[in-house]
């Protein structure tokens, strides 16, 4: 089956493992060291192979690292390179919240934890603000064409999760539909 | 057996979560949101906010630390397994399904109709989540500034989410 010979699952394993341990800020912030690691250092994927594979990740529903993990996994060593690196990605998270979670229950409640979980709380709500304004903006670029159904979906969405109340699981089966239906049926406001 | 049916009702929560969240962590945010908060009342608010934080100040991916975080919470070690391999089960078999033939995939008309309709839902989502958790927890002038204070720190790139938290938690225990 194999082209040729991939690296063995244990150094896949160490790989993702030493990624997903040193990477702070999430997926964004992590592909670009998967990257670095697995184009430039260990030169398993060419750059373009590397690309096509963050495009693919981002179509597809999940956590981005796990889902550029599984991929790359599987394209250097089949199925157990993808769960080699998918485990490697994960672990250090596993084991780093269980053990800040054992601690903070235990803290929880210290009148300074207290305090700081005051300030980062309405910091939290600015933080997923912004991340609202950088994700919309990537959209609007994505979409040269289309922005009308772009703004109709996305004025849709929010009054029926906002004002309506419906299930955002509904929604966003409903807007997959929408999208199927628009390509088929294209009106107005497509032009470039 | 209360523990299994958690750990079951965990481990599928967390999949459903994982198969609908297009556009990664902050796309759960709504989703674990309705299911943790609203439907089955796991956790408070303030809790939930607390584990995106934690989970945003930690190493690795952030829907990973949050679903380890949330299911700990609720079940303890198995809980935190079972959110975990939850979270992860869609995007494996997916993924492992896809890879063969993903040329296809990602250049399939039906997946890009597909994915152009879910995008600008989700970051929708979001919004609204936005607006929902902003209500109780900007109750006063000291949280609107330190939330707007971050907004603008972000917008304007002068600095990134790890150091705003770190900033904000230094605000809390100057102001509170």
């Amino acid at each position: 089956m194999k082209k040729r010979p991939g690296p063995p699952p244990g150094k896949i394993f160490l790989t993702f493992l030493k990624i997903g341990a040193f990477t702070f800020g999430g997926g964004y912030a992590m592909l670009p060291l998967i990257r670095e690691t697995v184009v430039e250092r260990e030169k398993w994927l060419s750059d373009e192979g590397f690309l096509d594979i963050i495009s693919l990740t981002q179509s597809v529903p999940g956590a981005l690292a796990v889902n550029a993990a599984v991929f790359i996994g599987r394209q250097l060593a089949g199925i157990p390179g993808a769960l080699a690196a998918t485990t490697g990605a994960v672990l250090p998270s596993f084991l780093i919240i269980l053990f800040v979670a054992a601690l903070f229950t235990r803290f929880s409640q210290h009148p300074l934890i207290i305090k700081v979980f005051m300030g980062i709380r309405p910091a939290v709500v600015g933080l997923i603000a912004y991340a609202v304004l950088l994700l919309g903006r990537k959209v609007i670029r994505a979409r040269a064409r289309g922005n009308g159904f772009t703004v109709a979906v996305a004025g849709a969405a929010f009054l029926l999760v906002y004002r309506f109340g419906l299930n955002p699981f509904l929604v966003i089966i409903a807007a997959a539909g929408a999208g199927l239906l628009y390509s088929f049926f294209p009106v107005g406001g497509d032009d470039p | 057996m209360i523990l299994l049916t958690r750990l079951c009702d965990l481990f599928l929560s967390f999949s459903r979560i994982g198969l609908t969240a297009f556009g990664g962590g902050y796309a759960m945010i709504p989703l674990l949101r309705t299911e943790f908060i609203v439907a089955r009342q796991w956790l408070t608010l303030g809790e939930f906010l607390d584990i995106i934080a934690i989970a945003e100040m930690t190493p690795g991916p952030v829907a990973i630390n949050a679903a380890t975080y949330i299911g700990y919470k609720v079940a303890g070690v198995p809980g935190a397994a079972a959110a975990t391999l939850g979270v992860i089960t869609p995007s494996v078999v997916l993924i492992l399904i896809i890879a063969g033939l993903f040329q296809h995939y990602r250049s399939s008309p039906l997946v890009r109709a597909v994915i152009s309709g879910i995008r600008p839902a989700v970051i929708a989502l979001i919004f609204s989540a936005v607006l929902v958790m902003g209500r109780p927890v900007l109750v006063d002038f000291r949280a609107f500034f330190i939330s707007l204070a971050a907004f603008l720190l972000l917008i304007t790139g002068k600095m990134r989410p790890l150091p705003v938290i770190g900033l904000s938690a230094l605000l809390g225990l100057l102001l509170y």
